[in-house]
């Protein structure tokens, strides 16, 4: 994988891009597969020990942040959020001693920026094992920036009943919010540019196996 | 994985690819039709036009359920009390049709290829409800997700397709379906109602598609029936003896399907004629999963309307950017 070699933030907003979409989608998809490490300029953000230390932090504010830890219900947002929703659950089990719901929740049937795109992106799937109503539920994404994704997994949340609470939270923030949408659980804010991506890769197959957080400058979706 | 057809014509057409990834989608449609609100707002201000020139209960309420699970808006076009009993030739609707900007078109139409005719002339998607006896994809893909349910994979598996093969459109798109995804395929039928040259059907996979003219033979062994249904006028013609005669010879009942595999599944398009090629116990109870092929019809349905209704960036067929 690529080493820590440039200046991480910010560069300007103008950057070219390199890639339309959907290269960069199966760009990310080799590196991830640990093909073609070469091919982009990934960066690594966040290594494994980080990511872990993150998600520790972030069980404490939750369980310091919660009336009733029994009634917390974590919901991944597929791909990224979900081993990590799996690992905060893990740590809340660890540092409270609480059992707690973990679903999966795909947001692509309620987005509002697909409607125009050409070719219909892929479904993942959904399994909310329990009812969410009065549960206080964290949303759990890798990483927020527009906050589109958190807004349609609210409105698919509210199809499945009704919540206490909403909350969210996120391994990474990158600004760039185009909806009044607020992160309550942040594992780090990194500022980027907007055609950047940046992404969780992990071994779904794999819970225990090393995560990390890189960027591939360029390759995001301009707008 | 994109799905790489404009509109949805054929299984003929479809690489395997498009179907697994119909079938992914259709999954997880299924998942959608299991909550307490069935309804995503994926469709919405969006408009499926059902254009049926041929009466259609069934396919046409799955569809009209699968739009609305999506939050589309659907009008139902039908041939009775419109100008299709006017005599208005079938582009000139389609055209009329057009002019309305529908978002999707589904049509059902009792002459092979009238679909595709409609395609042609539309700036919409056209999904293929049954054309004559050509084609009746959607009802091949539920057959395949319903098959895939029970069974966990489709290579390998022996299906038979019993009944007049010559006549349907569901066997048709059966046979390509089940041989793309690497099934032996049987037909079994009397000769009166087998084309000569069925066996060819299976394309790149040739040779996978058998004839039988017993019943005995073709489904021993078979892990899949599918029966089909004997249309009553066929025994009108020279085509079949009597109905008696038929369920006697080509009928499934518990004492036959002794021949097939022990955890053989049943199928049948619908509507059954009980006694004729299902007995009455088969059709009511397990092995046999019609209401599962119903159920997952809608599931199914959901997913090719959604993946048609990406603002697609293959081209407009020539005929429709000259209109």
């Amino acid at each position: 994988m690529a080493t820590r070699d440039t200046e991480l933030p910010a560069l300007p907003a103008t950057a070219p891009v390199v890639a339309a979409p959907r290269v960069a989608a199966s760009l990310t998809a080799d590196v991830a597969r640990g093909l073609n490490p070469g091919a982009a300029a990934a960066q690594v953000l966040l290594d494994d020990a980080a990511i872990r230390r993150a998600l520790l932090r972030i069980a404490h504010e939750i369980i310091e942040r919660s009336a009733d830890p029994t009634r917390l219900y974590l919901v991944g947002i597929p791909n990224g959020g979900v081993p990590l929703a799996r690992q905060i659950a893990h740590n809340l089990r660890e540092v409270a001693a609480v059992s707690v719901v973990v679903g999966v929740l795909d947001t692509t049937l309620y987005r509002d920026d697909r409607l125009s795109s050409a070719v219909r992106p892929r479904l993942r799937r959904t399994e909310m094992p329990s009812a969410v109503d009065d549960r206080q539920v964290i949303l759990v994404d890798d990483v927020a920036s527009t906050g589109r994704t958190i807004r349609a997994a609210m409105d698919a949340l509210m199809d499945f009943g009704r919540p206490r609470a909403v909350q969210v939270a996120a391994l990474v923030d990158r600004g760039h919010r185009e909806l009044p949408i607020r992160v309550d659980y942040v594992g780090k804010n990194i500022p980027t540019a907007r055609d950047d991506l940046v992404k969780l890769q992990s071994d779904a197959d794999a819970p225990e196996s090393a995560m990390q957080v890189v960027l591939l400058r360029g390759a995001g979706e301009a707008r | 994985m994109t799905f790489n057809c404009r509109s949805l014509l054929s299984i003929e057409e479809l690489s395997r690819d498009d179907i697994e990834l119909v079938l992914e989608t259709a999954w997880r449609m299924k998942e959608v039709g299991q909550r307490e609100v069935k309804k995503v707002p994926t469709l919405r201000g969006r408009t499926v036009v059902n254009l049926f020139f041929e009466p259609s209960t069934r396919t046409r309420t799955s569809f009209e359920i699968a739009a609305k699970r999506l939050s589309a808006d659907l009008v139902n076009f039908s041939a009775s009390g419109s100008s299709l009993s006017k005599r208005e030739s079938i582009l000139d609707t389609a055209k009329t049709l057009d002019a309305m900007d529908p978002d999707l078109v589904v049509v059902r139409h009792q002459v092979a290829g009238v679909p595709k005719r409609i395609a042609d002339v539309l700036a919409a998607p056209v999904i293929n409800a049954g054309d004559g006896a050509h084609e009746h994809p959607t009802q091949a893909l539920l057959d395949l997700m319903t098959v895939r349910e029970e069974k966990g994979e489709i290579a390998g598996l022996t299906v038979a397709i019993i009944g007049d093969i010559a006549h349907s459109r569901v066997a048709r798109s059966n046979i390509h379906a089940f041989s793309k995804l690497g099934a032996s395929v049987r037909v079994v039928g009397p000769a009166t109602l087998v084309p000569p040259d069925i066996e060819r059907l299976g394309g790149a996979a040739a040779g996978a598609v058998k004839v039988f003219h017993s019943l005995r033979e073709g489904i021993e062994g078979a892990d899949v029936l599918m029966a089909l249904r004997i249309q009553r006028e066929r025994f009108a013609g020279a085509l079949l003896p009597s109905v008696r005669e038929y369920a006697a010879t080509f009928g499934l009942d518990r004492a036959r399907l002794r021949f097939a595999q022990d955890d053989a599944i049943v199928m049948h398009p619908g509507p059954v004629n009980r006694g004729v090629e299902l007995a009455h116990e088969l059709t009511d109870h397990r092995p046999s999963v019609i209401l599962d092929q119903v159920r997952n019809g809608v599931a199914l349905r959901m997913a090719v309307l959604y993946l048609l209704s990406g603002r697609s960036s293959l081209p407009a067929p020539p005929e429709a950017q000259s209109e």
